[in-house]
């Protein structure tokens, strides 16, 4: 589907009604080479004439094929996938994208929720994508084909997840598909039962290699994208290194070496991928993302030396290359002056945080337009610019509860704060108290809020400890809220 | 060197205030060891008295922005960092102190050892960063490691107590008591005060600040 989205997606496309198929070159016939669901649906498939599939349907509209176009975008893709999801990236012609996702999916939130992102983003911008996960490359790509939208197979399990797929998704010359499908094997199960020497004498050793690449018994290394316009530096051992220190000292000269080219170029580096080839061919990826462009050598040196405990070196490194795989522009500018003192820089001290803890845990808070309180806040990005506070009508609690905890009470309806409440097992009389603050539910988020009403109160108990309660419901009407109290921050 | 504005606190502070670049203790008492809201609070007072940016690591994401920005601290001038562990907050709170742009860390964090409190502080001291621990404990039982000795400056213990009646339906200003529980080369005292207003100052309750200036807080020891 690849050809007829890029299609689409470049906008020459005036409807998405009429049945649209692309027309390529077969020896001296015109064939269709793809069709777009309403063309399949209409009884047209890749491979007939097209003067057959015009009579078929009558107001077809046919495109020229364009391969290396395709093969084009599908590179710009794979480059913007490798920006943000992985260092390790390749085109996988003539329609797929193979990742390398080995110790980068935890920092997207599990390897479901990797593809779901992955799916989420090539969805919203009009990719029908499938997605698979699995052990090695040859296993991913069939069942990304020939299994379900989104599958993620657990590592032991390739065989018994290949075995159903039809041999087309072997990633073999479509002549030695045709002459096993001639001798009787339907499936890659029936490949799996049957001796092997045999099928080499037969088929040659390509069968037998492409099932062991899928069963994940023969390394298949990704070569990852890297476009000319990439910045690189790139270093090639005569002796396999290992040591941590040897892996610093020469993590400092591809830095340096990279930020020579960056600034030549203007640049600065927004995200960097040290990658290290190890002598058994696996590549162990570091990735490490800056808060700001910089090309300063020495915090670039800090931060990528930082991660020299999580590269396993194995029996040696060949080869280290550093790519600087977003890079935006960086003019050189004043940072101090004589007149007044420089603001101090955050965008190191970021980093170098959130290369630890990870990006999602290092955020400003800022307000957002809501009276309800869990919605009042949102995390930003440390580096944002927050313009304005929140209202300073009504005092807030200092700890607010993840969610607001049931608590006993006796109170007066429909205006009155509790005489006690009972929170976690304790039971605090209250002293004094100030409220209601009425809180109304936002009826243009939920229907469910239409209606919805919180009466918050402040409380403050015998010892002096001061409660942020609210009753769910204005007190008279029971369509406003279930009545019942809830505990929902604690005042310092 | 940094005064609370209130001369009755200030002058019992071995330098007439809070020291600077150094690293401070603070806690809560009784059910406030666990939410530390009134430590929270009252750390955030501190902070927001110092110009610059701050640095607040947590491991239970439980602070309530609006509410920090009542102490002083707007939200333009905090940096959060969620961390795992109690090991990675201590690393994110020394990374922070040995930065040097900050003006002050809070991390908060139960144990903390003499060797832990020791290195903090001596980044502190490299830097002129002021770095706070605000000491939380999940269970009561655990919050006896406050008598344990750290390399701090200065520990604090706030609790709440009953605040002065309105003579209208309505709730005060807090009004909390400040033990300065262990002080290097100064001595202990406890102070009832009112809980930060919106710039992080503290005040003095009225009973007090009516009283001749030698007279003392009701809990002085002398």
């Amino acid at each position: 589907m690849w050809p007829i989205d890029r299609l689409r997606r470049v906008g020459d496309t005036p409807s998405d009604s009429a049945p649209l198929i692309l027309s390529g070159r077969a020896g001296s016939r015109r064939v269709v080479t793809a069709a777009c669901d309403g063309a399949l649906a209409l009884g047209l498939r890749p491979g007939m004439p097209v003067s057959k599939a015009q009579a078929m349907v009558p107001d077809l509209r046919v495109e020229r094929a364009d391969p290396d176009a395709d093969m084009a975008a599908l590179e710009r893709l794979a480059l913007w996938l490798m920006q943000r999801f992985a260092p390790i990236v390749a085109v996988d012609p003539p329609d797929g994208v193979v990742i390398d996702a080995t110790g980068t999916d935890h920092l997207h939130g599990g390897e479901d929720a990797m593809l779901q992102a992955i799916l989420g983003r090539l969805t919203l911008s009009g990719i029908v994508a499938r997605l698979a996960m699995a052990d090695s490359w040859g296993a991913a790509h069939a069942l990304a084909r020939h299994g379900a939208a989104l599958s993620i197979v657990a590592p032991g399990d390739t065989q018994a997840a290949l075995a159903p797929l039809p041999l087309t998704a072997l990633r073999l010359p479509p002549a030695t598909v045709g002459g096993l499908q001639d001798l009787g094997f339907a499936t890659i199960g029936d490949l799996l039962a049957v001796p092997r020497a045999p099928l080499t004498r037969r088929f040659g050793p390509q069968v037998i290699r492409r099932l062991d690449q899928a069963l994940g018994a023969v390394g298949e290394p990704i070569d990852p994208l890297r476009p000319d316009d990439l910045v690189t530096a790139r270093r090639v051992f005569a002796e396999p290194i290992g040591a941590a220190e040897t892996i610093a000292r020469y993590i400092d000269k591809l830095v340096r070496d990279l930020c020579r080219q960056l600034e030549a170029r203007g640049l600065g580096a927004r995200r960097l991928d040290l990658i290290c080839w190890r002598v058994d061919n696996r590549a162990q990826p570091v990735r490490v993302g800056l808060a700001a462009p910089l090309r300063d050598p020495a915090r670039l040196v800090r931060l990528l030396c930082d991660r020299i405990p999580t590269i396993d070196p194995g029996f040696g490194i060949e080869i280290m290359s550093l790519t600087a795989t977003l890079a935006e522009p960086l003019a050189p500018r004043q940072t101090a002056s004589l007149l007044e003192p420089a603001a101090p820089d955050m965008s190191s001290l970021i980093d170098s945080l959130t290369n630890r803890v990870g990006a999602r845990a290092v955020y400003r808070l800022a307000p957002v337009a809501s009276d309800v309180p869990e919605r009042s806040v949102v995390r930003v990005p440390p580096l944002s610019v927050i313009a304005a506070g929140w209202p300073d009508h009504w005092p807030r609690p200092s700890r607010l509860l993840a969610r607001p905890e049931p608590i006993d009470t006796m109170a007066l309806l429909p205006d009155h704060p509790p005489r006690w409440i009972v929170w976690r097992g304790g039971r605090h009389d209250v002293e004094g108290a100030d409220g209601p603050e009425r809180i109304f539910g936002e009826w243009w988020k939920r229907d469910a809020e239409t209606r919805a009403v919180r009466d918050y109160f402040r409380i403050e108990d015998q010892a002096g400890r001061r409660f942020w309660i609210f009753r769910q419901g204005d007190g008279e009407d029971m369509t406003t809220g279930s009545h019942n109290w809830f505990l929902h921050g604690v005042f310092g | 060197m940094l005064p609370f504005g209130l001369p009755e606190l200030d002058r019992r502070l071995p330098q007439g205030g809070l020291a600077l670049g150094c690293l401070h203790e603070v806690a809560g008492s009784g059910a406030g060891t666990d939410d530390g809201a009134a430590a929270a609070c009252f750390a955030a007072g501190i902070a927001a008295r110092l110009p610059g940016q701050v640095l607040w690591c947590v491991t239970r994401a439980d602070l309530f922005a609006p509410g920090l920005a009542q102490s002083g601290l707007a939200p333009d001038r905090v940096i959060h960092v969620e961390a795992g562990d109690e090991t990675s907050v201590l690393a994110c709170m020394e990374e922070g102190l040995r930065h040097g742009g900050l003006a002050a860390v809070v991390a908060e964090i139960g144990r903390l050892s003499m060797t832990a409190s020791r290195r903090l502080h001596l980044a502190a001291k490299n830097s002129g960063t002021t770095g706070i621990a605000l000491r939380r404990w999940r269970w009561l039982a655990d919050a006896d490691e406050f008598g344990q000795p750290t390399a701090a400056m200065t520990r604090w213990r706030v609790s709440e107590r009953p605040s002065a009646a309105l003579p209208v339906p309505g709730l005060g200003r807090a009004l909390w008591l400040v033990e300065l529980m262990r002080a290097r080369a100064g001595e202990t005292f406890d102070l009832e005060v009112e809980a930060c207003d919106g710039t992080g100052h503290l005040g003095l309750p009225a009973d007090v600040a009516d009283r001749p200036a030698a007279a003392g807080g009701r809990y002085a020891f002398g």
